[in-house]
């Protein structure tokens, strides 16, 4: 890599060749204003909002997509340049509906704040906003407003290039090019997973998830129901960045008061559900492997892949709708604590079952479709009668006039409200695996998996497929069939590296036992619920919380949680047992793939 | 249904299932079936491992790769400068008039749609109409209705 | 500025002076070097528009290192107002085709297509047949060369050269960021020279009668002669080969039909040139460029009508990405009309013409970067037109 010189408004800076002068600007913290630019996605330069001057040239130039080169003299911030922005941003707006008043991403809007940071005049042009635009919300998960669209095409890069689904395309062409899904159907006859990725990279409010909070804020003030909430566990690594903290701050205990200020009756811990993912996943692997290899039982597929991740299972059912047998038959814990909270729950209280309403609060926009799936009803009630996400909770922290900093910590309420570390890794990539081999090989072999502190460094962080293989020796003599295998696993996040993992089994070229995928980049810390922004960097912060989180608990291992314990000594009675069966396990269903 | 299927193959088959072979296999597909069906663009996005919004994203950018039904002919009279001089507007209403249909409707038999292109590359000709592949300049009122008459003499008198 | 009087050429169709295979076999006698040499020498640029150095082009895409390049010849004359590339297919198809030959030895090609407008699918009758025989031929020669056609689907903008590759990619065709340019990474991201139809011909003809009755031609900045599509109130509307640096009143006084009250040369995307200006105005890469379209309006023509039918065109073909231009095209045409219509006040002209100032730095690509051409040309000389 050669680096090369150029000046920035008079500074001097030094970068590799190939970057863009975006990135050179950068360097030396000038900041240029960008709109369809995303540090996830790759280069577009349609929205011309960075523009800049480069000498010598008649033109300006995008500086997301101008290489630096060498002796370049750049001008930020001239009387051309800025004339340009302004017209650009002005230009945006006259084909905009501009009601930021009543705009869900409100004082959270690239337009909005370029808007304002440029004082555009909302009459320099006339309105070129199409008539008659319809919402379209017939997604549980996804809302898509094209009147609030900026077309900077951030949202199709995001479903291609992240997520390799492709359900958004462009359409049309001049002034009728538009966003759109195949013939413009609406969005949930689409292939889309509901992942929520492209809500996360629209700068603006033209793609949101679905709301529910104001059935929430109801269900709490009527005097009959009673509410529980489980929060998920990358949520309280995220939510303080909606409420003033910076990110990465863990604001665990302060997001339970808040909740309980809000008037929820009992705040619980999706964490706990997540353990008892764990106890029945790792059961239902070990189960998989002895059919497979003591019984030679064909009809048994491996590797056995993850199903927490309800992105994740709607795009494996439109996709690989061949391969559903893969997925491991164990409800996500959103979907366990729901079944769990109008049965268990309800019974342990002594309250009827029909006055509880079971919210979670989510990372995710897909969780909204899964609480809805039909199936999902195995307590006799809807399981779950409303997912929120990380935002979501954000507003109504705000809506209640909390002040969020000054709030006291307090625990999760009981019972469903105890959790270990293995449970709050769940929300990183890698966690789920981690956790599982923590219980899995403990169970098989009576110790610790054989990685310091518990801490199993080779399935955690950024990179797009991770692998690991523990040799399980001296195993139990339940599990002495398992005696010198190696188990080996991998770990997939974002769909576009789902979709290789899945080529490979679909090949029947998979060499592993047990698979983890995450339909988000970096897992649920990068969820389609949470805060916006969202990048790498941002990323990395809340997982590097999580482990935090982790390492802050006494318990680490799932099946060591006393709650767990508990529900399957009163309950559940066995894993993979009858009511575990009725309860905490589901089935898939085949969907079109075009 | 089964037709379809069948083409795509055949176009598939003639033209590659390589991305780089889209565009011809729409033209196919719409030389034979007039525009493109759901049907026929789903096909076409499973042979060469597209999405179907990929498809359609694409077809829709292009004015002669139709993603609505149109007629088994199509008229298209060009709307640009030179031949609104020469009096393409003339041209319109005869055939508005004949075929009882308005710019951008198809006939009731699916036999017609009438279209504005822009410039059709013969201006010194106008006024100028395209209709399928074959080129009709400095035509007149009359010389129109003779053409869309001998491309369907029956259709005309039913009406 | 010296005038040169108006003549009239006869390379591109001339057919005593095209034995086509002859051109072909002479230029393989030369080393590529010597090929691109020349055609640097001749002072030949681009006749779709642009006018980038035709020989310079060559010369940077054979530097390139690549077993794989491409010769395209864009044949997606959309350009109101133009039609040569559909007369010079029809009449002279071999020399298009030769010059792509001879592109491709220069530059180490071996595969060009011919990308044509689907609404010149007419030709490929004749055409297919021609191609099929002609790359047997140059097989013959020993050139490892082929030609393969390519129907465009209908959009103005896949005439842009990187919006072209694109929808040769079985993409929508929207212009691509640039740098990097064709040269380098062009069709199917590999080097590509791309030329447009009647350039190829001029490259066949310089190899066959070499740079000097070329160059004698035009001027220091616009060597050469170059097909021009007469249109409008002319009662010589036709192709004409001229040579270039002529006055607008040359050419006025040669076309128009006395009554003569403006030229739009080059097209929607070029300048309109009143009739004060004809005198002091040449045509040319100095002067005012133009592809080949050439409309004569007179007296009684409303440059206004004429102005909007421009803006309809750019707001429909504009391929939609980038803000200046997708939003740009229609706030200029709604702009033009509420001013007609006494909504918004003649000043708001003003706020149109900065607008159009916007377009012209920030566009992404050729399209909306010359919008402001025929807007500022006519709206600056026909204030009246468009208010009243
Ligand atoms: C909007 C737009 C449309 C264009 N259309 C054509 C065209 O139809 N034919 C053409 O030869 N060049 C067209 N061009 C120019 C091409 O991008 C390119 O410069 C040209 O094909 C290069 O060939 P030349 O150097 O031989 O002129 C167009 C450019 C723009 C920006
Ligand atoms: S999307 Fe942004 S600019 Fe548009 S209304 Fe909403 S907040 Fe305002
Ligand atoms: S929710 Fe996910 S799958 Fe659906 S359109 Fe958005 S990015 Fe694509
Ligand atoms: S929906 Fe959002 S991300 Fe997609 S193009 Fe519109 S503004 Fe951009
Ligand atoms: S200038 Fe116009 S045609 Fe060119 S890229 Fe931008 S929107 Fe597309
Ligand atoms: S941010 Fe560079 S063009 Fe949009
Ligand atoms: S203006 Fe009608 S063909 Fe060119």
């Amino acid at each position: 890599m050669s680096i090369i010189n150029l000046t920035i408004d008079n500074k001097k800076v030094s970068i590799e060749k190939g970057q863009t002068i975006l990135d050179a600007a950068k360097k030396v913290n000038v900041r240029i204003p960008t709109l369809c630019h995303h540090e996830d996605l790759c280069v577009a330069g349609n929205c011309r909002v960075c523009v800049v001057e480069v000498e010598g040239s008649k033109t300006l130039s995008a500086s997301c997509a101008v290489p630096a080169e060498d002796g370049m003299v750049v001008k930020t911030n001239t009387p051309k340049v800025r004339n340009a922005r302004k017209d650009i941003v002005a230009l945006l707006v006259s084909e905009h509906n501009t009601q930021c008043t009543t705009c869900y991403r409100s004082m959270n809007c690239e337009l909005q704040a370029l808007s304002a940071e440029y004082n555009i005049d909302n009459n320099r042009y006339l309105s070129v906003l199409k008539p008659n635009i319809e919402i379209d919300r017939s997604s549980w998960s996804i809302e898509k407003d094209d009147s609030k669209c900026v077309r900077c095409q951030r949202c199709v890069r995001t479903c291609a290039e992240l997520q390799h689904v492709n359900a958004l395309t462009v359409s049309g062409k001049g002034k009728d090019m538009k966003i759109s899904t195949f013939m413009d159907l609406p969005l949930n006859e689409a292939i889309c997973t509901n992942c929520g990725q492209c809500v996360i990279h629209c700068p603006t409010g033209a793609l949101t998830e679905r709301r529910y909070f104001d059935r929430v804020w109801e269900a709490i003030g009527n005097e009959k129901k009673h509410v529980v909430i489980n929060t998920a566990p990358s949520v309280r690594v995220a939510i303080g960045e909606m409420l003033g903290y910076p990110v990465g701050s863990r604001v665990t205990g302060k997001m339970v008061t808040s909740l309980k200020r809000l008037g929820v009756d009992s705040v619980l811990d999706t964490d706990f559900s997540a353990d008892l993912t764990i106890v029945e996943e790792g059961y239902e692997l070990l189960q998989r492997l002895r059919k497979a290899l003591v019984e030679n039982d064909t009809s048994i597929k491996l590797p056995m892949i993850t199903s927490c991740s309800p992105g994740w299972v709607k795009f494996i059912e439109h996709i690989f709708p061949e391969h559903l047998g893969h997925l491991s038959t164990c409800k996500s814990p959103q979907q366990m604590f729901g079944a769990l909270s109008k049965t268990y729950y309800a019974e342990k209280k002594g309250i009827d079952p029909k006055d509880i309403v079971s919210i979670s609060i989510m990372p995710c926009a897909a969780k909204k479709f899964e609480a809805n799936r039909p199936e999902m009803n195995d307590s006799g009630y809807r399981d779950i009668d409303a997912g929120l996400t990380t935002r979501e909770l954000g507003h109504m922290i705000n809506q209640a006039g909390l002040n969020f900093a000054e709030l006291e910590d307090s625990e999760f309420d009981s019972i469903m409200g105890e959790s270990t570390g293995a449970g709050a890794i769940f929300g990183a990539t890698g966690g789920v695996m981690e956790a599982a081999l923590r219980t899995a090989y403990e169970l098989v072999t009576g110790r610790d998996v054989p990685f310091d502190n518990l801490n199993i460094l080779p399935v955690r962080g950024m990179e797009g497929i991770k692998e690991a293989a523990i040799k399980l020796e001296n195993c139990l003599p339940d599990w002495s069939f398992l005696e010198g295998v190696e188990l080996k696993v991998a770990v997939a996040h974002g769909l576009i590296n789902a979709r290789k993992i899945m080529d490979q089994v679909a090949a029947g070229k998979s060499p592993y036992h047990f698979i983890e995928v995450m339909a988000c980049p970096g897992g649920c810390i990068g969820g389609g619920g949470q805060p916006i922004p969202t990048n790498d960097e941002i990323r990395k912060k809340r997982a590097e919380a999580i482990y935090e989180e982790d390492m802050n608990m006494p318990v680490r291992k799932s099946h060591k949680n006393p709650e767990i314990i508990k529900i399957y000594k009163e309950f559940l009675k066995e894993p993979l047992g009858e009511v575990s069966h009725r309860l905490l396990h589901t089935s898939y269903k085949k969907r079109n793939h075009y | 249904m089964i037709q379809t299927k069948n083409l795509v193959k055949e176009l598939v088959d003639k033209h590659g299932c390589s991305r780089n072979n889209l565009l011809p296999i729409l033209q196919g597909v719409v030389a034979d079936e007039n525009y493109l069906t759901e049907k026929a663009m789903v096909e076409v996005a499973k042979a060469l491992d597209l999405s179907s919004a990929e498809v359609y994203g694409t077809a829709s950018f292009y004015s002669y790769l139709f993603t609505k039904p149109v007629g088994k002919n199509v008229i298209r009279v060009c709307k640009t400068i030179s031949c609104k001089m020469s009096g393409k507007q003339k041209i319109v209403q005869a055939i508005e008039k004949l075929l009882k249909i308005k710019m951008g409707e198809t006939t009731r038999d699916k036999q017609f749609t009438l279209i504005e292109s822009n410039c059709l590359g013969w201006c010194h000709k106008g006024p100028v109409m395209l209709v399928n592949d074959d080129v009709y300049s400095e035509i007149t009122p009359e010389k129109a209705i003779d053409i869309i008459r001998d491309l369907d003499p029956k259709h005309l008198t039913d009406f | 500025m010296g005038y040169k009087g108006l003549k009239k050429v006869d390379i591109i169709f001339d057919c005593a002076n095209c034995e086509p295979l002859e051109v072909l076999k002479k230029a393989l006698a030369m080393t590529p070097d010597q090929i691109i040499e020349q055609i640097i020498s001749s002072g030949l640029r681009g006749r779709g528009g642009a006018g980038f150095p035709t020989g310079l082009k060559w010369k940077l895409a054979k530097a390139e290192k690549s077993d794989v390049k491409y010769v395209i010849c864009n044949a997606d004359e959309g350009e109101p107002g133009t039609f040569k590339d559909r007369e010079i297919l029809d009449v002279v198809p071999s020399k298009v085709l030769v010059g792509m030959a001879i592109c491709a030895y220069a530059i180490g090609a071996k595969e060009g297509f011919v990308y044509l407008r689907n609404e010149y699918n007419f030709l490929l009758k004749d055409l297919n047949p021609l191609i099929e025989k002609f790359n047997k031929n140059i097989q013959n020669l020993g050139l490892d060369f082929t030609i393969k056609m390519f129907s465009g689907s209908g959009a103005y903008i896949c005439g842009e050269e990187s919006a072209l590759f694109e929808s040769m990619e079985g993409k929508r065709g929207e212009p691509r960021n640039k740098p990097p340019y064709p040269t380098k990474i062009g069709y199917n991201g590999k080097p590509t020279v791309i030329n447009n139809v009647e350039t190829l011909v001029y490259c066949t003809m310089i190899i066959r009668i070499g740079v000097e009755p070329f160059k004698k031609l035009g001027t220091s900045d616009s060597r050469g002669s170059k097909v021009f599509s007469i249109s409008g109130d002319t009662t010589k509307a036709g192709i004409y080969e001229l040579e270039l640096g002529i006055g607008v009143d040359e050419f006025v006084k040669e076309f128009g039909n006395g009554d003569t009250k403006a030229v739009q040369i080059g097209g929607a995307s070029g300048f309109c040139v009143p009739r004060k200006d004809f005198k002091n105005k040449i045509i040319g890469f100095e002067g005012v460029p133009t592809g080949g379209s050439m409309m004569i309006f007179n007296s009684s023509r409303s440059m206004y009508n004429v102005l909007k039918d421009y803006l309809e065109f750019f707001a429909e073909e504009s391929c939609g990405q980038c803000t200046p231009c997708r939003v740009g095209t229609q706030q200029l045409l709604k702009g033009i009309e509420a001013i007609k219509r006494g909504e918004k006040p003649s000043s708001y002209l003003n706020q149109l013409l900065k607008l159009t100032e916007t377009m012209k730095v920030a566009s992404k690509c050729g399209l909306g970067q010359s919008v402001q051409n025929s807007f500022s040309s006519i709206v600056n000389n026909f204030r009246e037109e468009m208010i009243y």
